[in-house]
């Protein structure tokens, strides 16, 4: 079945080849297509526009925090820039980033498929999630919101004057986009495997896209209904929520937790998959230990069900409820340390390459693994006492989502770039661009630890002169991360035009999607549907096989 | 390692999408999909449970007291044994188009389930809404604190609550059965067209899967709000 | 540490480090335990990222690839070195578990001789009300090495009361009581933070604590404004609010004796015990309906929204003090 992937025949140009990029032209024929290639560009552009968004908020709020009395604005206005962060980063980014454009792409494509199970119902969640952004986007404009994304009652139902309720509304709709993108995954993952492709011969994305998607499924739907709760309770106050009418703050902040904690495994479930895929590529070996990697992403996933608590130690709840809820955020950490483990141990003896993904991917390891051992310091109750609240759990889940999900975001789009465009962009670009977001992330929350364990409290507009040093050197790292954000969005739209045209393989990686589908695919994937014989990122065979 | 084409089924009795390569696996696909939507639901029908069950425990003798004087259960109940009765007939409807039934008699099935869906809706309308909207007990729309409750004292917000609950709980499953109905429709037309045979009743199936979990949701609502407490004071 | 002070070098690090503290001051009990495991942790993270790091930079060089088709061996991964990084950290997981579970448990419960002080949290400022009578807003004054535990409400959205000097910091909700203690150990004056987000003034919600040598804080609290203590006003209320005449009436009241009733055990007429505490009080105020007892009837009249949280303390102050008398008979 897979051609030698080293040898690389000549680029056939793109436009001489029917592939899914020209197969039909025009905005109806994009707005009203079916290809789930095209959906996850839809997805892609869509984020990315969210993304500025919540990025200008982020940027500003780093001005402002450059001076203790405020450099830029009022904190009535702050309050609304972190809540207008939070609320974009988590629900309109991270969430779908990976799952709704790489996944949507790539799961048919390594599984040996023509197209998810269900590809109506992908437009349509596209469509919702559109809905659901332009609900939040005139929540913004109309005032903003200024609740933090955590809405907590009774401020956000009975205090705050601010669009609460059309926030809630575009966050409850683009909840229903996620439910029907796992569903579609997980039915596709199911059933629509080519012939051979068995659960263990599946590349680990898939895994993970997976794992992600019944959190999807499961978790999703319970902050629908709490945020429908909440906005029954503002604009009625009948005291669901609201301790002077016979309702209990803390009941939203359950159900709001039952799901916001898995909602952070669905941020980086997907950014392991790309990882694991990365990593092997780019070190042209198998995955070191693949069953502990798989078994490890499903282990996350379940856990991450019962750890809610953690995120509510100093609420006044129970000794005994912090007690359980601390051995399980234990637990849950022990499945992410094992995929630590395998990924450094699959560079041992390997072939490694330092193009731009790779650097993106080694460059989590090491960011991942010092945002994951710093939720220990959060998973230990008598820590979690002294530090909850303040901007360590700020740089902690930074570390996480930033220096984890967003890097193996970017590696993910630029390996799998020239699949999707058919061209290549300039590496050296790339490699720069990496390196500048890897050092301006450092030099944006390393200091955020020390700032909270001195005790400085988030959501803070002013602070104590005392914590304007490391302040001033976050805002400093954080006008470095934007640079190093600015400059692929400006080479990769540059290559979709003027880059050079992308060879089959250019990474000479393993899988269907490189091996089997052309570079770009057409719009059926593949002229016939592969029979699959190997398990995953076998380059043995292709030992000795060519030389150039 | 060579390539095997995989050719396509499923000419002549149902078509097959062109994501599938056989009528067996667009099937398959189908009812996962459905049965994984439906666990979608239950989360989503759950977080509701949970919050009124946490308050029906903080507040019981107001729950007790709306449940057993404004909620009304002889409707419910009736509309408990319709909607069971519309379960039956949709199964009879599935049977119907998979035992080869002429196309008449699947439709009367499933008319008859839309008899019983739009009777459910109309009770639920007519004697329950509306009644309960003109005697002021709509949270948000008049809602009119009654002189007997007082012997709740401070509870007696927590009537309020309750009919919040109610309205949102059965308002939502309403909106089920009315997306259903449509559901019903779309069926009774594809039926009409001479859609379904013995060996494609995909969406017969999938659809009666959707139809029977609102039932069920109905026989979880239905004690759990209009059975609160005895009939007689303890 | 060997540091002499004669040795310059040493002194201007210090100084330096003076400079950039990374903690905040031990001034509290609890404190350094909290630091000892903050540092370990510290160590634990440093250690596996450098680690990580480390072994990525060493592969990354010494596999770098040689030839553009090089293919490298295979290599397997042993059952045994997949257990052993599985077991090793969830060994020292366990040891943290019970470590900081340890500490928690141990610095949960405020010592019995502790003195109470309560805090209420309203937009954007903090309440403080001594039991002797003195109030304070956003300052606390307490006295060195002395455990102090800190009774706290909320009038309006949830606070967050969080004193870093002291590692202790507790959210503080409208609707019920939650409670800290610390004891604090080194004389100063300490941050105080609002630390759970309360709208517009959330980052102003700041104060001082001021630890004073023993001697100081009674002459303070002394000299303070001539304010009654907190029984004493609770007691004023009790009887203008009308609450004397169900429950001071004696045996023949409509209403329980108060006497004696703190701290001790209940049975209400729905069957249910409970422990009159703080918020079997407040409740019993607000929801009187909810706290029946038996043998008497339901006619207490609710009193919610007649009393703010400052006056529900004082009220609950006064029934605590009614807890030194004999129980009188017939109740």
């Amino acid at each position: 079945m897979s051609t030698a992937s080293l040898e690389l025949p000549p680029a056939i140009p793109a436009e001489s080849r029917v592939t899914y990029l020209n197969a039909e032209y025009g905005l109806k024929s994009w707005l009203l297509t079916k290809d789930h290639k095209r959906i996850g560009l839809l997805y892609l552009a869509t984020i990315t526009i969210m993304f500025m968004f919540g990025g200008i908020a982020a940027f500003l709020m780093r001005v402002q925090l450059l001076e203790p009395q405020g450099a830029l604005v009022e904190p009535e206005t702050y309050n609304k820039l972190f809540t207008i962060h939070g609320v974009i980063m988590v629900f309109f980014f991270l969430v779908p980033s990976i799952p709704a454009t790489l996944g949507n792409f790539l799961i048919p494509l390594m599984i040996g498929a023509r197209d998810v199970a269900f590809p109506k119902l992908n437009l349509l969640s596209w469509y919702i999630f559109v809905t659901g952004c332009t609900l939040a986007l005139i929540a913004i404009f109309s005032g903003g919101v200024d609740t933090g994304w955590t809405f907590y009652p009774p401020y956000s139902s009975n205090y705050s004057h601010t669009a609460v309720v059309w926030m809630a509304m575009g966050i409850f709709i683009a909840g229903f986009s996620s439910i029907l993108t796992g569903l579609n995954f997980v039915v596709t993952i199911h059933k629509m495997r080519a012939p051979g492709m068995t659960w263990f011969r599946l590349p680990l994305f898939i895994w993970a896209m997976y794992a992600t998607s019944i959190i999807f499924i499961l978790g999703t739907p319970v902050i629908a209904i709490t945020l429908f709760l909440l906005a029954l309770e503002t604009l009625l106050h009948v005291g669901i929520f609201d301790p002077s009418l016979g309702g209990d703050p803390l009941l939203f902040q359950h159900m709001f937790w039952f799901y916001s904690h898995p909602a952070v495994y669905i941020m980086i479930l997907p950014g392991m998959g790309v990882i694991s895929e990365l990593i092997t590529a780019f070190s042209r070996k198998k995955i070191f230990g693949y069953s502990f990697v798989a078994f490890s992403s499903m282990a996350i996933a379940v856990i991450s069900f019962i750890v809610w608590g953690h995120h509510m130690f100093v609420t006044g709840q129970s000794i005994y409820a912090g007690l359980i809820f601390s051995v399980l955020s234990f637990l849950v950490a022990i499945p992410s340390a094992v995929k630590v483990f395998n990924w450094t141990a699959t560079l041992y003896k390997g072939s490694i390459s330092y193009e731009a993904p790779m650097l993106y991917a080694l460059g989590f390891i090491g960011l991942f693994t010092m945002g994951g051992l710093t939720g220990l310091f959060l998973a230990s109750l008598a820590t979690d006492v002294h530090l909850n609240g303040t901007y360590f759990v700020v740089a902690h889940f930074h570390y996480i989502m930033v220096g984890g999900a967003v890097m193996a975001y970017l590696g993910g789009i630029h390996f799998w770039w020239p699949k999707i465009t058919g061209r290549m962009y300039p590496d050296m670009w790339a490699r720069i661009a990496a390196a500048l977001i890897f050092i301006g992330f450092n030099l944006t929350f390393a200091p955020q630890f020390v700032m909270g364990y001195l005790g400085m409290p988030r959501r803070y507009a002013v602070y104590p002169a005392e914590f304007q040093v490391l302040n001033v050197l976050s805002s400093a790292g954080a006008s470095i991360l934007a640079v190093g954000y600015a400059i692929p969005l400006i080479y990769l739209f540059w290559s979709m035009r003027y880059g050079p045209i992308a060879p089959q393989n250019p990474w000479g990686a393993k899988g269907l999607e490189w091996e089997v589908a052309a570079t770009p695919p057409p719009p059926e994937n593949f002229e016939t549907i592969p029979i699959v014989t190997e398990e995953a990122y076998n380059y043995q065979p292709l030992k000795g096989a060519h030389s150039v | 390692m060579s390539d095997a084409a995989v050719t396509h089924e499923g000419h002549g009795h149902g078509h097959v999408a062109h994501q599938f390569e056989t009528v067996e696996q667009q099937r398959e696909a189908g009812q996962l999909g459905m049965w994984l939507f439906l666990m979608t639901e239950i989360l989503f029908f759950g977080g509701m449970f949970t919050a009124y069950t946490v308050y029906r425990e903080l507040h019981l003798p107001a729950f007790e007291l709306a449940s057993r004087e404004i909620l009304e259960a002889k409707y419910g109940a009736t509309n408990t044994a319709v909607l069971i009765c519309s379960s039956l007939t949709m199964a009879l409807a599935i049977h119907s188009a998979h035992t080869g039934k002429k196309k008449w008699q699947t439709m009367m099935w499933l008319v008859f389930t839309m008899i019983l869906g739009l009777t459910f809706l109309g009770i639920k309308l007519r004697f329950e809404w509306y009644e309960d909207y003109i005697h002021h007990f709509v949270p948000g729309l008049g809602f009119q604190y009654r002189p007997e409750w007082s012997s709740l004292g401070s509870q007696m917000g927590q009537v309020q609550m309750f009919m919040c609950f109610y309205f949102f709980m059965t308002g939502l499953h309403a909106l089920h059965m009315i997306v259903g109905l449509g559901i019903l429709t779309v069926l009774l037309i594809m039926t009409a067209r001479n859609r379904f045979s013995p060996d494609y009743v995909a969406p017969l199936e999938i659809s009666g899967l959707y139809w029977h979990f609102v039932d069920i949701v109905w026989i979880f609502l239905f004690p759990l709000l209009y059975l609160v407490g005895g009939r007689y004071p303890h | 540490m060997l540091m002499t002070v004669t040795q310059p070098g040493l002194h201007q690090l210090a100084g330096v480090a003076a400079l950039f503290p990374i903690q905040p001051p031990e001034a509290s009990t609890i404190a350094a335990g909290i630091d000892q495991l903050y540092y370990f942790l510290t160590g634990i993270t440093l250690f596996f990222t450098v680690l990580i790091f480390s072994i990525i930079f060493y592969f990354m060089i010494k596999y770098r690839r040689r030839s553009p088709d090089e293919i490298p061996p295979e290599t397997h991964a042993p059952l045994a070195l997949e257990l052993t990084w599985t077991l090793i950290p969830s060994a020292i997981c366990v040891v943290i578990f019970f470590w900081a579970s340890y500490l928690y448990v141990r610095n949960a419960r405020p010592p019995a001789a502790s003195t109470e002080i309560f805090v209420i949290g309203k937009q954007w400022m903090w309440h403080i009300q001594h039991p002797e009578g003195p109030r304070e807003i956003d300052e606390l004054h307490v006295p060195v090495d002395e455990p102090i535990q800190v009774t706290m409400t909320s009038q309006d959205v949830i606070h967050g009361f969080y004193i870093p000097a002291f590692r202790v910091k507790k959210d503080v909700l409208p609707g019920r009581y939650t409670s800290l203690w610390f004891e604090a150990t080194k004389v100063g004056t300490y941050h105080l933070y609002c630390t759970e987000y309360c709208g517009t003034n959330h980052s102003h919600m700041i104060g001082w604590v001021y630890v004073m040598p023993k001697a100081d804080y009674a002459a303070w609290l002394a000299a303070g404004e001539q304010n009654q203590p907190m029984s004493q006003s609770g007691g004023h209320l009790f009887s203008i609010l009308g609450c004397a005449s169900c429950h001071a009436a004696g045996p023949s009241g409509d209403a329980p004796s108060l006497n004696g009733i703190y701290g001790q055990t209940e049975k209400f007429a729905d069957g249910s015990t409970h422990v009159v505490d703080d918020t079997l009080i407040r409740q019993a105020i607000i929801q009187p309906d909810s706290v029946q007892l038996p043998n008497y009837k339901n006619i207490m009249p609710t009193f919610k929204g007649q009393l703010d949280e400052e006056q529900m303390l004082q009220l609950i102050a006064y029934v605590r003090s009614l807890g030194t008398e004999e129980r009188k008979n017939g109740q």
